[in-house]
């Protein structure tokens, strides 16, 4: 052990403050004028209970409760236990994500740009930086908390009363804690910022899945996620308070531990072990895709995994969906004497929109990686030597659209051949992966609108995912909230018809390849022309 | 004793980085820390800042123990690395106020100004903006404001032009005059010579060679080269003139420090067409080395 490993912590503290607080601000606002105002929406269109007792009836199958959570006082289905049902789960996982940031850039990254090396070589406690990082993540969580406490509790929303707002709200800071807590723990495996957080984001991935599953079938699994256990606290129901205990319980623990691993560690390594390189480059890592692959390989072959595991859990969802329809003669009665579909097919429609979105995010990242390359001065290498900037924006655009390919096509797959397998009723195999294929133009829209900006600007690119956050809001939210045509229509996932209960149209398809390309060919021209940047 | 470092080995894996490494820093004295790319310098200075844990040997600063210790030695020291990575999105002016601020002492702001308009700073811009070269002098500025017993610099000067690398030269005789002590370490050993009282050589995780500059000056011969229609007879007879060869009308050799100016003399009989000399390199110094061990070994 060395003394005093604490020591000056207060002032490190201070200036992790100075750095995160603009950035933690627009989070934490945000977010609580999300939940204030998707609170108020609720309240202003289910009016009467039995508007929201419907709406219930729609929540209580199994695929539901896979997607969004298995729900609580769905019988006494109030304004409270209806927000707390539809936007918990999702809320914790944004929150997660913030948390998940915020450890990442005040411990990894700056460990992974040596900055740590100068801050420690002044008198500072060696663990001083990871205990100003979790107490900046107490902060952050804590304030959000207490605003959504506040904000939701003087809405005077009936139902929405102090204690279920603070049941929930603490939901949420014990996610951020945990997810912040499981990030410090992932600093000290990997010896790299990126792998670091991939690997957070990925405890992440497994317990929403694992809580998926387990909701869906009513299983114990669920308890085995942090999620999970967080939505036990039936927020407006029950306001139970002990899972927040426990995760926080548990968080400290991760910490402590943590902290234990950074103390026997040296600076800017990582305990997971790092293999020797090859000596010289192959034929394949000479070529331009064969470069640009080679860089994003491990987050590539991350991704490929984790949408084959939601395609399979999704899929093997679709089976208890199945039999619950089966058992429930009533539901059937009323689905299937209004609708020419079941539900479980309008139900693989949500699904395979949700995941188009999700595949959306590994081809944005790809094409992302070319703005890093620029920042961090890299491209400057590539184009002293004779190589064009034509070829380089090519590449990286048509390796991105290949990924968006790959990705929905094993997601959907596996998907397809999970369900079939589970699925009692005709569901066809090839009806499933084509209903999920004609999404690639919405993807390549998104992904054009990134180039474009990108490519023109330089900057502001960034911008690209909160637009890809929109199209989510849009379609999770869209129609619960019964938000206008015309917004909707801003979404490219809006227009991809629906199969098989919509016509398969072909025009939709083509306008948006066209606009996709287009906007990526705009970007390709802006990109030619203008400054290479740094930093 | 400042560094007292002794029988330090340090392994990355199967990589060996440090063999056996002693280094010594007694007060009031820079020590040139002189060795190739990947000799193992920075390894060695990570340990003695407490980043980096020993696998065996002694690692201590002012007799407190570089790992358990580092908060207390800290308090005294000052460290300027090659690589210096900051912000983006800081100001160097905030970058230099927050270093001062962490090491605790009191700075008056006239001694940073002072350093500032030395080196040419403009402290106003954001840290992204800046050179290789000026995110340097943030960390020089930050740590030469401090009154630190003992300053580490790890090529401090690798990203700065030749006038501010005199100014830094001047910097640390300033502070060697206050009775501090410098741990400089380089890879070019002309830079540290015009510096350094001690020099310690390290290779391969290995110090080869350790004391003061004036013992090691029998390693450093300077290199001539020297153009004469005239044949020099008797020159090769000279003392302290080695590996004499001869090229048509130009002569290469060697001569010891000690010996310059009675070569010169014996030179100037003859009517000389041009005279060049070069300041023997690490690799020279190497070779000496090696050439040493032969000797020893047979
Ligand atoms: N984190 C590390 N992992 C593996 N090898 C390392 C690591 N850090 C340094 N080394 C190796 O240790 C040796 C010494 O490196 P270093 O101390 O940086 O050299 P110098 O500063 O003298 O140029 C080199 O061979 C280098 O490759
Ligand atoms: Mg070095």
């Amino acid at each position: 052990m060395s003394r005093q490993p604490f020591y000056q912590a207060t002032k490190l503290l201070l200036f992790y403050l100075k750095r995160e607080y603009i950035k933690l601000s627009i989070w934490i606002v945000s977010l609580v004028a999300t939940t204030v105002a998707v609170a108020l929406a609720f309240s202003g269109l289910y009016q009467s209970d039995t508007e929201r007792q419907l709406m219930a009836e729609t929540m209580e199958n199994p695929a539901m409760k896979a997607l969004i959570g298995r729900g609580f006082g769905l019988d006494n289905y109030t304004n409270g236990a209806m927000l707390s049902h539809e936007m918990l789960v999702m809320t914790m996982i944004v929150v997660a994500i913030m948390s998940i940031l915020l450890v990442n850039r005040l411990t990894r990254q700056d460990e992974e740009n040596q900055q740590l090396e100068l801050l420690l070589a002044l008198p500072l406690g060696r663990l001083a930086p990871s205990f100003s990082a979790i107490v900046v993540l107490f902060l952050a969580n804590g304030l959000l908390a207490l605003v959504t406490t506040i904000g939701l509790t003087i809405l005077g929303i009936d139902s929405i009363d102090f204690i279920g707002s603070l049941s929930y709200s603490s939901a949420l800071f014990a996610s951020g804690i945990f997810f912040g807590a499981i990030t410090l723990l992932t600093a000290q495996l990997s010896n790299n910022q990126r792998g670091s957080m991939m690997l957070s984001y990925l405890v992440l991935g497994v317990s929403y899945m694992v809580r998926a599953v387990g909701d869906a079938g009513d299983l114990w699994l669920s308890y085995l996620s942090p999620l999970g256990l967080l939505q036990e606290t039936q927020a407006y129901v029950a306001n139970y308070f002990w899972p927040q205990i426990v995760i926080v319980v548990i968080s400290f623990f991760i910490i402590g531990l943590s902290m234990r691993l950074r103390e026997k560690r040296d600076l800017g390594s990582g305990l997971l072990p790092d293999k020797r390189g090859k000596k010289s480059a192959s034929s394949f890592l000479k070529t331009t895709p064969g470069f640009i692959l080679t860089l994003q390989k491990v987050p590539l072959i991350s991704w490929f995994v984790a949408m084959l595991l939601i395609g399979l859990s999704y899929g093997s969802v679709l089976g208890d969906l199945d039999a619950f329809l089966s058992e429930n003669e009533v539901i059937q009665q009323i689905i299937g004497s209004t609708e020419d579909y079941s539900l479980t097919e309008q139900f693989i429609a949500i699904i395979l929109k949700v995941m188009a979105i999700i595949s959306t995010i590994p081809t944005l990242m790809v094409f992302h990686k070319l703005k890093s390359e620029e920042v961090k001065g890299r491209l400057d290498h590539l184009f002293a030597r004779p190589l064009s900037r034509l070829r380089i924006y090519t590449w990286y655009s048509v390796i991105s659209v290949l990924t968006s390919i790959v990705l929905l096509t094993i997601a959907v797959v596996s998907l397809a051949g999970a369900g079939v397998y589970v699925l009692d009723t005709g569901v066809d195999f090839m009806t499933i992966v084509e209903a999920n294929i004609v999404y690639l133009p919405a993807i390549w829209v998104v992904l054009g609108v990134m180039g474009a900006i990108y490519g023109l600007l330089g900057k502001f690119d960034g911008l690209t995912w909160l637009y890809l956050l929109f199209c989510f809001v849009l379609i999770y939210l869209g129609d619960l909230l019964e938000f206008p045509d015309w917004l909707m229509r801003v979404s490219p996932f809006y227009w991809i018809p629906e199969l098989p209960m919509d016509n398969f149209t072909v025009w939709p398809l083509m306008s948006l390849t066209g606009i996709g390309l287009g906007l990526l060919v705009i970007g390709g021209i802006g990109f030619m022309r203008r400054d290479i940047r740094q930093n | 004793m400042m560094i007292d470092v002794s029988g330090l080995k340090k392994n990355f894996g199967k990589v060996e980085a440090l063999k056996d490494v002693h280094v010594t820093v007694e007060k009031g004295r820079i020590v040139g820390f002189i060795g190739p790319n990947g000799a193992g310098k920075s390894t060695t200075i990570r340990i003695l800042l407490g980043l980096l844990r020993k696998d065996a040997g002694k690692a201590e600063i002012f007799g407190l123990d570089c790992y358990r210790d580092a908060v207390e030695i800290h308090k005294r020291i000052s460290y300027v690395p090659g690589d210096v990575n900051l912000w983006p999105n800081l100001t160097g002016g905030e970058v230099i106020d927050l270093f001062i601020d962490m090491q605790g002492k009191k700075v008056a702001s006239s001694r940073k100004e002072e350093l500032m308009k030395r080196f040419d700073f403009d402290p106003t811009k954001k840290c992204r903006t800046y050179s290789k070269g000026n995110r340097q002098k943030v960390a020089l500025i930050a740590a030469f404001s401090v009154e630190s017993d003992l300053y580490i610099l790890d090529e401090p000067t690798s990203g700065l032009d030749p006038l501010m690398e005199r100014e830094f030269q001047a910097l640390v005789k300033e502070q060697q005059t206050k009775g501090k002590s410098v741990l400089l370490s380089s890879h070019i050993l002309s830079e540290v010579e015009q510096l350094c009282d001690d020099v310690v050589i390290i290779r391969q995780g290995e110090i080869i060679e350790s004391g003061s500059l004036k013992d090691l000056r029998h390693l450093t011969r300077t290199q001539f080269i020297v153009e004469t229609e005239t044949d020099m007879p008797g020159f090769k007879n000279l003392p302290g003139v080695y590996d004499v060869t001869k090229n048509e009308e130009k002569w290469h050799f060697q001569v010891d420090h000690e010996q310059i100016s009675s070569v010169l003399s014996f030179l100037g009989q003859f009517p000389i067409a041009k005279l060049e000399t070069k300041e023997p390199t690490l690799e020279d110094l190497f070779m000496r080395h090696y050439e040493s061990d032969d000797k020893g070994g047979a």
